[in-house]
């Protein structure tokens, strides 16, 4: 069983919260403020308990908190999807929606997990997700089918996050389960979704990976980190 | 931000009602924005059973409901306030009852 695995787990919905955070008190619409900030909380959430697993296997004395705040960007395993700039609403729900299908495939798969505490972590979240999935994919059809210039921006968040895709599907050692199995039903969701949205998806093979192994995060994170981890590597001792 | 301003013309308003954990009947709770009814009933989840208040959620198009007018109230309401016999309280309730 691989610590690493529970750390990608823990880092991409960490980072995803941190990032739909930042839409806090700033989304075009107060309902859809709410929104992500709801689905913010339930990441966060479930990178506490991935984390929480992850240094109780690990048997170092470290903690949830331990790996969120006092570690640097190099030490990170997410995807480099999750830690790429909001932009604007269409950037910032193009990724919900991609990162949203992948997870809930992911989720389902360690649903069934051999071990009992992976199985028990995704069968909660999966709940969770299955709701922001249904919302992000509303929203990708509703905007993608919407106006001239929402369909515009949408497409372009399409193309600009695509090749961020292929990663999610890379598999090595450390993986909780085989993520290239995951694809199909993936692509399944995707493409009935994007039909839906009048959007179209480019074609190529090409993807940028190093997030989830660590050796190339794109420059997004360290400044994400440094606003996320301040309070505590200033008060090391604050308590809340 | 003008965004507001747009938003709130071009999405419908609607009013929500929720059904509380042990409550028997939808309590108008609030109201909201929303494109369509899916629309109307995710905002509604988001903004209103956060903290686990309901177990069921009703949202209706605020331009479907029909309100008294104001200007009536004298007459829609004041002609009841001195018809106390109205009220069922001079009634003894035997205690076999128990709460009504």
């Amino acid at each position: 069983m691989s610590v690493s695995g529970l750390i990608r787990m823990g880092d991409n919905t960490l980072v995803l919260a941190q990032r739909l955070c930042e839409w806090c008190g700033h989304a075009p619409a107060l309902e859809e403020d709410i929104a992500l900030a709801n689905t913010a909380l339930d990441l966060i959430g479930q990178a506490q308990l991935w984390l929480e697993l992850a240094t109780e296997r690990e048997g170092k004395g470290r903690t949830a908190d331990t790996l969120a705040y006092h570690r640097d960007a190099w030490d990170f395993r997410n995807l480099l999807l999750v830690e790429q700039l909001n932009r604007d609403f269409a950037v910032t729900m193009i990724r919900q929606f991609l990162f949203d299908t992948w997870h809930l495939e992911m989720l389902k798969s360690l649903s069934a997990h051999d071990d009992a505490e992976i199985s028990a972590i995704a069968q909660k979240s999966a709940k969770e997700v299955t709701y922001h999935r249904e919302r992000s994919t509303d929203t990708v059809i509703a905007l993608g089918d919407g106006t001239e210039e929402s369909n515009k921006r949408m497409q372009g968040a399409l193309d600009r996050l695509f090749p961020y895709i292929g990663e999610m599907f890379d598999n090595d050692d450390c993986d909780l389960t085989d993520m290239a199995a995951l694809r199909s039903a993936f692509d399944v969701h995707l493409s009935a979704t994007l039909d839906d949205a009048m959007l179209t998806l480019p074609q190529s093979d090409f993807f940028h990976q190093g997030g989830k192994t660590g050796v190339r995060h794109t420059e997004h994170l360290g400044h994400m980190l440094a606003t996320m981890q301040s309070l505590p590597r200033s008060y090391p001792d604050a308590k809340w | 931000m003008d965004a507001g301003a747009d938003m709130a013309s071009e999405w419908p308003l609607w009013e929500v009602f929720i059904r509380g954990q042990h409550g028997l009947s939808h309590r108008h709770v609030g109201s909201l924005h929303a494109t369509d009814e899916r629309h109307a009933i995710q905002n509604a989840r988001d903004v209103y059973t956060r903290r686990k208040e309901g177990v069921s959620i009703w949202v209706v198009p605020t331009s479907q409901i029909t309100a008294s007018s104001p200007d009536e109230k004298g007459a829609l309401f004041d002609p009841s306030d001195d018809k106390v016999y109205r009220h069922p309280t001079f009634f003894e309730i035997p205690d076999d009852v128990g709460a009504m």
